[in-house]
């Protein structure tokens, strides 16, 4: 299988703080892969940066990021904005303030249209629209209304209904349901996962809730402090989890089925970009930690096949 | 619909009680207009004609202050504003219809020019923030910052004195006479230049400004964010998703503004001699003639509340947030 997406150690900075550090990571067609790590672990970094929606002063020092074989961060604006949304959207995190106040759902769907879609014509997009919005269980009634007529999960649905409009290759989720109740976050998220399987696309689900992703997700990274410290299949991390972090955050959610585990989660909060610990960074939490853990940095090494971990524990070589 | 109907009765009441106000507070006041007037014409009145002016402004009869009331309002309702003590024996009303024209022309027109360009370079200083536009604010800030009345007179010095480009004060030339022909509207253009320009630069730096930090926190929305990664055009991006939402702030802003062009008409058009409300209400001032006042007054009260029911209606057209259903 060709990956639709590649992320090629790919570091990011604001300014002189090092966000992201050398992160590889792929996205195969028509595969969910869960991100997950503590808040402030640099998933949205990492997203926003592989997409060129990185603001100032957040950039990129190195690496690569190929949309089939097209390295994304060496686009010129306008060959960008081309791709945008046509083979990438993005559904974003704290929808309550992603649709714009003052301009009704509907326009914001034809602006994407619009924009893309030179040739058609305005029926066939107000057609488009109330196509997208019955795809995602809205009225078709309701293209005229502004984002404040309509519920938390309702805008949430006009967001993806947007994000589906071009039926683009990828769909970058970043925390999409963190606002809503858990009924409604699993309903969403269960009709985009039946979404997908119609119309094919690939999705990256960023979220810092663990049972979520290994309940919807193919595949799992797991990120701390800007960095992939372990990544496999999600029924794989579910169920021997080898990185103790990943551990820790398996062990502070209740357990989906089967029986119940105890709720540890993790002591200590997570790392200060500004005074990253030296050696593996999260050796001053980890309850493995052993002497190497405080010097040298594990590297993100394959253990198994499809499974990669960041941890001496794992590392034959110590 | 029902929220402007709310806003219209509102501002009637508040309209009743200014003009109960504007009423009582010549009456309240210590003095005599008419003996002000008879001081002023110095001895050339004889007792026949100091006679006809109380009958005439009607501090004649006992009246009580009450029927009184009554025929400010009657009278008021016929536009009948009394006398000018200034321009006696012109009706208030036909001064205020002659002066006001040529307030609104100037200060209005500038002001409005000024919440335009203000905005409008607020818009591209915040869009491209740290690019030369972010320069002009400190040189528009310290103009801004020069009190009225200097910035006035130093163009005056320079620009009609030292280099008589423009006319220091007036309307339009002397001479001419008020008609629609090239030559006339040509004069009051170049009559109007000077104190349009000084307005336009005291002011526009508040636009500028209050429009830019608007823009640098409204580009960090998400819903900007998700604008650019919808790969929409920068101009739509900028206009109807950053700017559309940045320029709410302003609206009340600029209603204010609105409502202060005659108040704000005196110092321009003292410093200019020019021929509007501003200036009558200044000769009226001196010569303590209470019905020009007052019809100032009333003037300047009726564009505050109109200037206010217009921000309404802006905002009614331009966020949905404030138009309730039902
Ligand atoms: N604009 C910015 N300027 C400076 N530092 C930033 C900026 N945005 C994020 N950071 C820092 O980068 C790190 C990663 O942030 P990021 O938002 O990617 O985390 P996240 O994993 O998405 O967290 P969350 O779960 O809270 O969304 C954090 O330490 C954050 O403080
Ligand atoms: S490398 Fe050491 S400190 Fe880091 S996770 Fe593994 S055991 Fe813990
Ligand atoms: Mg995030």
């Amino acid at each position: 299988m060709s990956p639709v997406l590649e992320i090629r150690d790919l570091s990011v900075d604001y300014g002189k703080l090092r966000a992201v550090h050398n992160v590889s990571l792929s996205l195969n067609k028509g595969e969910v892969l869960g991100l997950a790590g503590e808040s402030g672990s640099g998933k949205s970094t990492l997203a926003y940066a592989a997409t060129r929606l990185l603001q100032p002063p957040g950039h990129v020092p190195s690496g690569e990021v190929f949309f089939k074989g097209r390295d994304l961060l060496s686009l010129s604006e306008k060959e960008l904005q081309v791709l945008r949304w046509n083979e990438i959207s993005i559904v974003f995190q704290g929808a309550m303030n992603a649709l714009n106040p003052v301009i009704s759902v509907g326009t914001q769907i034809d602006d994407v249209l619009r924009t893309h879609r030179p040739r058609m014509k305005r029926p066939e997009r107000t057609a488009r629209a109330r196509e997208l919005l019955s795809l995602v269980g809205i009225p078709t009634d309701r293209l005229g209304a502004y984002p404040h007529q309509l519920s938390g999960g309702m805008r949430q649905r006009v967001m993806i209904a947007m994000a589906l409009a071009l039926e683009p290759e990828i769909v970058i989720m970043d925390e999409p349901t963190t606002a809503l109740d858990v009924v409604v976050q699993r309903q969403i998220l269960g009709q985009m996962m039946r979404l997908r399987e119609t119309l094919g696309f690939s999705i990256v689900f960023i979220t810092h809730d663990i049972s979520l992703l290994v309940e919807f997700s193919d595949r799992i990274a797991i990120m701390y402090g800007g960095r992939v410290v372990e990544e496999a299949p999600a029924s794989e991390i579910y169920r021997a989890a080898k990185h103790p972090y990943s551990q820790g955050l398996l062990s502070s959610f209740p357990a989906l089925r089967g029986p119940r585990r105890e709720l540890k989660g993790i002591p200590g909060s997570p790392p200060d970009l500004r005074s990253m610990p030296a050696g593996c960074p999260f050796h001053p939490r980890c309850p493995s930690a052993m002497d190497v853990c405080g010097e040298r940095m594990p590297s993100l090494e394959s253990v198994e096949e499809r499974r990669r971990v960041a941890c001496w524990l794992e590392d034959v070589r110590v | 619909m029902t929220f402007l109907l709310r806003r219209a009765l509102f501002y009637l009441v508040t309209l009743w009680a200014a003009i109960t106000v504007n009423f009582l507070l010549p009456r309240l006041l210590p003095g005599d207009p008419v003996q002000a007037m008879i001081i002023k014409l110095g001895g050339r009145l004889n007792s026949d004609a100091m006679a006809s002016l109380y009958v005439l402004f009607g501090l004649d009869e006992q009246k009580s202050i009450w029927e009184q009331y009554l025929d400010y309002w009657g009278a008021l309702f016929q536009g009948d504003l009394g006398l000018s003590f200034t321009f006696f024996p012109t009706p208030v009303a036909d001064v205020l219809s002659q002066s006001l024209p040529w307030t609104l022309g100037l200060v209005g027109v500038t002001t409005v020019i000024a919440f335009l360009l203000g905005t409008l370079m607020g818009v591209y200083a915040g869009w491209k923030r740290g690019s030369w536009m972010d320069n002009l604010i400190p040189l528009t800030t310290f103009l801004s910052s020069i009190p009225y009345f200097w910035l006035g007179l130093i163009a005056i010095s320079l620009l009609s004195v030292t280099w008589p480009l423009f006319p220091a004060s007036g309307g339009y030339a002397a001479g001419l006479v008020p008609e629609f022909s090239g030559e006339f509207i040509g004069s009051v253009l170049e009559h109007a230049v000077l104190p349009g320009v000084t307005i336009v630069v005291s002011s526009v730096a508040g636009w500028i400004l209050g429009m830019r930090n608007m823009m640098v926190t409204v580009t960090a929305e998400d819903y900007v964010l998700v604008a650019r990664a919808k790969g929409l055009t920068r101009k739509r991006i900028m206009f109807a998703y950053a700017a559309r939402n940045a320029v709410l702030p302003s609206i009340s802003g600029f209603a204010l503004s609105l409502g202060f062009i005659v108040g704000g008409a005196l110092l321009v058009e003292m410093v200019f001699s020019y021929p509007g409300l501003g200036y009558v209400l200044f000769q009226g001032i001196g010569a303590k003639d209470y019905p020009l006042m007052q019809g100032v007054f009333l003037v300047i009260t009726l564009t505050v509340l109109v200037a206010n029911l217009l921000a309404d209606i802006g905002y009614l057209l331009l966020d949905p947030r404030t138009r309730r259903e039902g």
